[in-house]
């Protein structure tokens, strides 16, 4: 093409956009709330709540990296997750780590050591494509959950990993913890929001959307995969060293647990998969409720009864989830008043998915 | 000469030969048309040119470069675009995204930096304004009308600048105002020097706007020339009509 066929000026700012002012002053009086959450409720137990709430957006936030951005749920991230427990355990038994402070060095070490894990795992699982996919993730996942059973000499086995935890105050003991889960909740937020930005990010949603059409347009789809997937494992493996400086044992059955990939996707699609806030949001309300089910009720896994009526409701009521809803409400809304749709636009929509469509879960503004 | 060119080409599926050693070559800065009966080969010729398929035997050259084992993002790296007969879009994405998804970046770090780069952006609206749907670019694609999706998909191609762009059946669905806006837009790129292959059934549309036409039939080619000799031709009727209807043709 050349440039004296068509007149060169920037398009317009989206009309859907909402004003920057509104956009940084919610995220500052949010980022506020959570930063001095420990401050306001002052009981271990809510601040427990916290430190789990924290840990699940770090989890869901990296999740939706590598799933909500390219279509491919992976059901085997508790892979992830626990090797960053193991990993955590095992450096501090091995390598004499003062528990407290020192001891939050692991976190990164251990996000490394997932990542390095997720290579050829991801180099593997990703040969094929969505549900083969999917059950290939679920299949890895108990594979190591039986190496880290039946791998004594390493794991102990059932008998689990016990790292020496710190002797704070009872009363704040949990503070440092929700502090360290927050700055990881906050970098896997920040960099779901780089990634869907970027340009690789993009590629990502075009992989979602049609893969072999993204392979057309020049993508190198299988590279891009693999990246996007390594990058979440590492937010898995940061939580899983949270979790087991934070609770002090790991065993194979909570760090290799099937039950957390089905928490992760129900979370995620509770607030919106594939967007940058859907799945935090998702994450801080899902996890809290199943917290607060757990210390009400006990041990009786009355949150798996709430989670089936939930994933129920919500495959009903709000199919994209909560922020695709009200972005989609928002753009009916500004719709009916710009008239910012083609008057001419008289032929029906083709074959694609217009009730995902409709609630413009990954349009640019949001 | 030869911008790209397939020789002696086998594909099989199975029991069934798509491709018989189809040997075709298609004119630098030319409309090349390529025609032929339902189940002729042509769009398993497409998908060989562009990297989908391996063929069994044969060779595919562009540029007079062996892109026969080239992967779908590297025959688009050489600079050939391709459209689908059934349009295929990223239909979650808006507009705006779906055209930019097209610009090529080098490097790694590039692809970190934000979709949406100053230098990009007057490509993309130049693309936009180029299909007329600038005013949709917040749009989700998927809520676009099958027409548009057709511009749609020429525009994320054209921000790629591609030297030569493959078209699987441009007009099929797609009502005549904006069939003549499709020729035209094609012509104004022809015009620019990017050469097309196009697939139709549309025989009007074919005969007005293409340079060159090449008939498939049975896996092979069947006939290379200008668009009169070809309509011309005997021996493509009865491809086209059957042997029995152009004897009462006759």
């Amino acid at each position: 093409m050349t440039s004296t066929t068509f007149q060169s000026t920037e398009l317009p700012r989206s009309a859907y956009e909402l004003p920057k002012t509104v956009r940084f002053s919610s995220l500052a009086v949010v980022l506020v709330f959570f930063a001095i959450f420990p401050l306001l409720f002052t009981n271990p137990t809510v601040s427990s709540v916290g430190v789990w709430a924290m840990v699940f957006v770090m989890c869901v936030s990296g999740w939706n990296i590598f799933s909500g951005y390219t279509g491919y749920i992976a059901l085997g991230h508790a892979v992830f997750y626990g090797v960053g427990q193991y990993a955590t355990a095992l450096l501090m038994l091995h390598m004499n780590i003062t528990p407290g402070w020192p001891s939050f060095i692991l976190i990164p070490i251990s996000g490394v050591i997932a990542a390095i894990f997720a290579i050829p795992i991801g180099w593997m699982l990703l040969r094929v494509r969505k549900h083969t996919f999917i059950v290939l993730t679920i299949a890895m996942m108990f594979i190591f959950q039986l190496l880290a059973y039946n791998w004594s000499s390493i794991t102990q086995g059932s008998t689990g990993l016990q790292p020496a935890q710190p002797l704070w105050a009872g009363d704040t003991f949990n503070n440092p913890f929700y502090y360290v889960a927050f700055a990881g909740a906050i970098l896997a937020i920040l960099t779901s929001w780089i990634v869907r930005r970027s340009k690789f990010g993009l590629n990502l949603l075009a992989i979602r959307d049609d893969e072999d059409r993204a392979r057309s347009l020049g993508i190198n789809t299988a590279r891009s995969k693999l990246i996007a997937f390594v990058i979440s494992a590492v937010f898995l493996g940061f939580a899983g060293s949270v979790y087991a400086l934070f609770v002090g044992q790991v065993f194979p059955q909570f760090a290799f647990d099937p039950s957390f990939d089905v928490s992760l996707t129900v979370m995620a699609f509770a607030g919106g998969i594939g967007t940058i806030a859907g799945p935090a949001i998702g994450a801080l309300v899902v996890s809290s409720a199943q917290q607060y089910f757990y210390i009400t009720y006990g041990g009786q896994n009355v949150f798996l009864i709430v989670y089936g009526i939930l994933f129920i409701a919500l495959l009903r009521l709000l199919p994209g989830g909560v922020v695709p809803a009200i972005a989609g409400r928002w753009r009916n809304f500004v719709s009916s008043r710009s008239n910012v749709r083609d008057p001419h636009h008289d032929e029906p929509p083709p074959t694609a998915d217009v009730a995902h469509v409709a609630t413009g879960a990954e349009g640019g503004s949001n | 000469m030869a911008k790209l060119k397939v020789e002696g080409i086998v594909k099989n599926y199975g029991g069934i030969q798509a491709l018989r050693g189809c040997t075709m070559s298609f004119q630098e800065g030319a409309i090349n048309g390529l025609i032929g009966p339902n189940g002729s080969g042509k769009t398993t010729l497409f998908n060989v040119m562009t990297g989908y398929e391996i063929p069994d035997e044969g060779k595919v050259s562009f540029n007079g470069r062996d892109i026969t084992a080239a992967t779908p993002n590297e025959v688009f790296a050489e600079g050939i675009g391709r459209t689908f007969q059934l349009t295929r879009i990223f239909p979650r994405l808006t507009v705006l995204e779906n055209v930019h998804i097209g610009a090529r970046r080098a490097g790694a770090i590039s692809q970190i930096k934000s979709w949406s780069r100053p230098e990009e952006r007057a490509a993309v609206k130049d693309a936009l304004d180029f299909v007329n749907l600038t005013r949709l670019a917040y749009e989700p694609a998927g809520t676009l009308s099958y027409g548009q999706q057709k511009l749609l998909e020429l525009a994320f191609i054209l921000v790629a600048k591609p030297k030569v762009m493959l078209l699987d059946e441009p007009a099929g669905g797609v009502n005549p105002t904006l069939l003549k806006h499709l020729g035209g837009r094609i012509k104004a790129l022809n015009e620019e020097g990017v050469t097309f292959v196009i697939v139709e059934h549309d025989m009007e549309f074919v005969m007005g706007l293409c340079d060159q036409v090449s008939v498939m039939h049975m896996g092979a080619s069947l006939r290379e020339g200008k668009p009169a000799e070809v309509r011309a031709d005997p021996a493509v009727m009865e491809a086209y009509l059957g042997a029995d209807l152009s004897v009462e043709a006759d």
